[in-house]
């Protein structure tokens, strides 16, 4: 008897329907188990899985149908995907597991499976009217319409589109730049209804029609009128006029398409109904993504959902079982060349709620807000969308905006100052013109690389053309071209965004599971919150580490090799592989004894360039890590910290020492911030100063905490930051004794400490959870105010020096001596 | 032939880190550790920029460079994509928890690559 084991044959995954959330499941699915499944799709189009969002860029002429392919064949090869393009399912035998289907030339093929993904996409809804069967009557929905259109425009002139909606209006404007007369003709008053206002919507149609558009608005198609060759020639409306009609193109809407659903008996109700792990209610072996599924009773049709979708399902399809799928919120852009439009939310406004509006006809521009209890709901813009992304964030978060209600139309864009020639509209730079000034890329190169490489996130643009992948002062030009250029869904982005690729917890999951279950070191959040890596990645151990240790001071421990390479030697790595040194200087004060002993080192160990510092104190640069340690110890100052998440300068001005202006001793005042908080790690980088009088030389107004002194006390100012995008700090309170400075001002950065996400400066923190936020935890509870302030006392009392106490610090000293090769 | 020379133990690398050995002739090569005590030796020096590897950050069986974050596979020296390029690798062998290297490739392998400069330095190759 042949005791050998059967070789354990695979399971079998069969997908109906070939477009985009279908395929992007396949793509998470063989990411996270590559062996799992053996797979076979059916396709009912000729074609591979391309991105059904830029039809519209084909039908302007604007790119070609290869280039809008996302998966060659030759990706269904690699993966050992069996692909039936051209095939249409015909039935589903869900007692013996099969799937029939057929083909153009009627013949038929049987497939076994043991899970179903269900991908049928949708269908166009055509208006039920006497003539929809004839030639040149078409819908808007695949490559064969948009064929079929291109076609048609070589030959024919008249052209009505029905429906004023999206798809409409893309279909009419790439028909008119293909250089026919078309009319569009809709039953509502305004266009886009379901997007727009109608102000907005009065906008939009004169914008078009100044660009050669007609409109039929409020008209009824009563039938559509055929020619002795049985091609359409005219419509005719309820009223009795008649136009001339040589294409008629229906955009009246989509339908999820269940019909095949149905014939297998799957309850469907507006789509198939699905649970949050994306399987069907009446059969757990088959699943449902895209717009074809139900979920809460709502079908997506856009690209971002339908990917939040495709994760949550091929989790499941792998057998981990892990996360649901807890829908999306959605905003909307027009994908038509030169019109700048967005909404997101309930735009239209309602019962109980307020309205912010600004309109400028003449310009082009008009903006409405919706607020309900003191939250942004809704959001609407027309002709300067840059702060889309902004209002968009605001509504998903849904923070309180009470505190920045009065600036709130004046938008935030995420944009900095410097780096790209002042542009904040990427739509009117040209495309040589430099978006990221890092990273030198420009916008044409971006454009191309997310059409050639079919790129729908931020994240994807980064990897890929490494814009605002460093400073990211130009992530909110990147977010406009990549809203323009993939459509306007991008950013229905998750509720919660992911810490890194080694999980789908966001920053506060982590930080709320640290701190709830007194998780003490990396391995064990790994553990605990099911991470997909063993040991993370670059991203989230560094995070994970800071978090640990913050929420748990005295009790975790640091793990240096989770620190990144400043951190863990304890100086700025430059670009030759030597580091900086840069002393502490207590307020930016030094002495001839301290400049001799960095005389003597400078000389002694040969360090090629000594600067002073913005921050008030001396850079020594290109020391070798050998000679790290000996420099320290013949400097003999304390660590400056200029290389870590931490505290870093407190910069001052002279003060009523010797200023014959000063109000107060600023020097000290700063010396004695800096001797409490040195040694503190924090989320990001922290940056104080102190100005003795009002004319503030410290220029405290731009730090993580400013304090200015005058006459009857000091004002301290928060969350300013004078990097990438210069923040005013806002004013926080008025203090009396140098005493209160201290403790304000340690309960402040310790609140930051505890809540802030890592990388998180403190201008993002306090917009985030919002300045009233911060002023209730600080001025409002003074006992939660002292807490915090002992808290960061207690958790910096004892702390190390890392230049000096290495054991202490957990500094591994193996790192400055290189290994010998033996004789 | 080789000639395999015991450089140090398995030990005296950190769990999740690297050491330098420098080498009379040529940039020095980076020793990295993982999680499962598998030991890999790469030249000192990223294919991007010339950022040395050996003070990145390892995860997996990667490592990112310290300067501009590319990632580069222990194992075959190559950056993962999107990214291009691929720094030298060098023949690594534990035995009984040591790290050998091979001395002749140590001293004929990847010689002519060079450490990038930085500060005057970088002035006065301009000027000459």
């Amino acid at each position: 008897m042949d005791m050998r084991a059967a070789p354990k044959t695979k399971q079998k995954l069969v997908m109906i329907g070939n477009g985009m959330a279908g395929v992007r499941t396949l793509e998470e699915l063989l990411k996270i188990a590559p062996d799992l499944y053996d797979i076979t799709v059916f396709g009912a189009e000729p074609h591979p899985n391309y991105n059904r969002i830029l039809l519209s860029p084909v039908l302007a002429g604007e790119q070609t149908i290869d280039e809008i392919i996302l998966n060659s064949w030759d990706w269904y090869k690699d993966n050992s995907i069996t692909l039936h393009a051209g095939w249409k399912v015909t039935e589903v035998d869900r007692i013996k597991r099969l799937v029939h289907a057929t083909n153009a030339t009627g013949e038929t093929i049987s497939t076994g499976y043991d899970r179903l993904l269900m991908a049928t996409g949708s269908t166009p809804f055509i208006l039920p009217i006497p003539g929809k069967d004839l030639a040149g009557v078409i819908a808007y929905r695949d490559i064969a319409d948009t064929n079929a259109m291109i076609d048609a425009a070589t030959k024919y002139q008249h052209a009505i589109v029905i429906g004023g909606g999206l798809l409409g209006l893309e279909a009419a404007n790439g028909l008119m730049l293909r250089g026919m007369t078309v009319s569009v003709v809709h039953v509502m008053p305004t266009l886009m209804e379901r997007q727009l206002d109608s102000v907005a919507g009065k906008l939009l149609q004169k914008s078009l029609e100044e660009r050669g558009l007609k409109f039929l608005l409020g008209a009824q198609t009563q039938e559509l009128v055929g020619g002795p060759e049985g091609r359409v020639t005219a419509i005719k409306f309820k009223d009795g006029t008649v136009a001339p009609a040589d294409l008629v193109v229906m955009a009246v809407g989509i339908r999820p398409n269940t019909a095949l659903a149905e014939s297998m008996r799957l309850h469907c109700n507006k789509g198939i109904v699905v649970t949050d792990t994306l399987q069907t209610v009446t059969d757990a072996r088959i699943y449902s993504v895209g717009e074809c599924a139900a979920h809460r009773g709502i079908a997506y049709g856009l690209v971002a959902p339908l990917f939040e979708q495709a994760k949550v399902a091929a989790n499941h399809l792998a057998e981990f079982g892990i996360g649901r799928y807890l829908g999306s919120l959605t905003s909307t852009k027009l994908k038509v060349t030169g019109i700048d439009l967005f909404s997101a939310g309930e735009f239209m406004g309602g019962e109980n709620t307020e309205e912010i509006v600004m309109s400028d006809p003449f310009a082009g521009v008009y903006k409405k807000l919706v607020i309900k209890d003191d939250k942004l709901i809704g959001a609407c813009l027309y002709g300067d969308t840059v702060d889309g992304s902004w209002y968009f964030k605001l509504l998903r978060d849904g923070r309180s905006i009470s505190d920045i209600r009065d600036k709130l139309m004046f938008g935030e864009s995420n944009i900095g100052d410097v780096g790209h020639q002042g542009h904040n509209k990427a739509a009117a730079m040209a495309d040589s013109d430099e978006v990221c000034g890092c990273n030198g890329v420009t916008k044409g190169t971006i454009c191309k690389a997310i059409k050639d490489k079919g790129l729908f996130t931020l994240d994807e643009v980064r990897k890929q053309t490494k814009a605002s992948a460093s400073c990211g002062s130009c992530t909110g030009l990147v977010e406009q071209l990549l809203m323009f250029t993939a459509g306007g869904d991008y950013s229905a982005t998750p509720k919660t965004k992911a810490l890194c690729a080694c999980t789908d917890h966001g920053h506060q999951a982590v930080r709320e599971a640290i701190r709830n279950n007194k998780l003490l070191t990396i391995d064990s959040v790994y553990k605990f919150m099911v991470w997909k890596t063993p040991n993370g990645c670059p991203s989230c151990r560094p995070a994970v580490n800071y978090y640990v240790t913050s929420s748990w001071p005295k009790l975790a421990k640091d793990d240096p090799q989770s620190r990144a390479i400043n951190e863990r030697s304890h100086a700025n790595i430059q670009k030759d592989g030597t580091y900086s040194v840069i002393p502490r200087m207590w307020g930016g004060e030094t002495n001839a004894s301290e400049l001799r002993r960095i005389a003597d080192v400078v000389e002694k160990y040969n360090i090629p360039t000594v600067k002073v510092t913005g921050g008030q104190r001396i850079d020594l640069l290109g020391v070798k890590k050998e000679d790290l340690q000996n420099v320290w110890k013949d400097i003999g100052m304390p660590c400056g910290h200029a290389y870590a998440k931490a505290l870093r300068t407190v910069k001052t001005c002279v003060g009523s020492e010797w200023c014959r202006m000063g109000t107060q001793d600023s020097t000290q005042m700063g010396k004695d911030l800096e001797r409490a908080m040195w040694r503190m790690y924090a989320p990001h980088k922290v940056k104080y100063a102190v100005s003795g009088c009002p004319r503030n030389c410290a220029e405290a107004g731009i730090k993580d905490v400013g304090i200015i002194g005058v006459d009857s006390g000091w004002e301290m100012y928060v969350a300013g930051n004078g990097g990438i995008k210069t923040e005013v700090a806002h004013f926080f309170v008025k203090l009396k004794t140098s005493a209160e400075v201290l403790e304000f001002t340690g309960a402040f950065i310790e609140l930051y400490r505890q809540e802030g996400w890592y990388l998180e400066r403190t201008v993002h923190y306090v917009n985030r959870v919002g300045l009233d936020y911060v002023k209730k935890k600080i001025l409002d509870d003074h006992e939660g105010r002292q807490a915090l302030w002992e808290n960061l006392q207690f958790a910096l009392d004892g702390e190390p020096d890392p230049w000096f106490e290495f054991d202490k610090a957990e500094v591994d000293t193996r790192q400055f001596d290189k290994l010998a090769i033996p004789a | 032939m080789s000639n395999w020379k015991k450089i140090c133990l398995v030990s005296d690398i950190p769990v999740l880190g690297a050491r330098c050995v420098a080498r009379p002739q040529g940039m020095d090569v980076a020793v990295f550790r993982n999680a499962q005590d598998e030991v890999f030796a790469l030249l000192d020096r990223c294919p991007h920029k010339g950022g040395p590897l050996s003070q990145g950050i390892v995860f997996g069986s990667s490592v990112a460079c310290p300067l501009h974050n590319w990632n580069i596979g222990m194992c075959t020296g190559q950056a993962a994509a999107p990214d291009e390029g691929c720094t030298p690798k060098f023949s690594v062998k534990v035995e009984d928890g040591a790290v050998l290297l091979d001395a002749h490739e140590l001293a004929s392998h990847a010689l002519d690559l060079t450490t990038p400069t930085a500060g005057p330095a970088c002035k006065a190759a301009l000027t000459t």
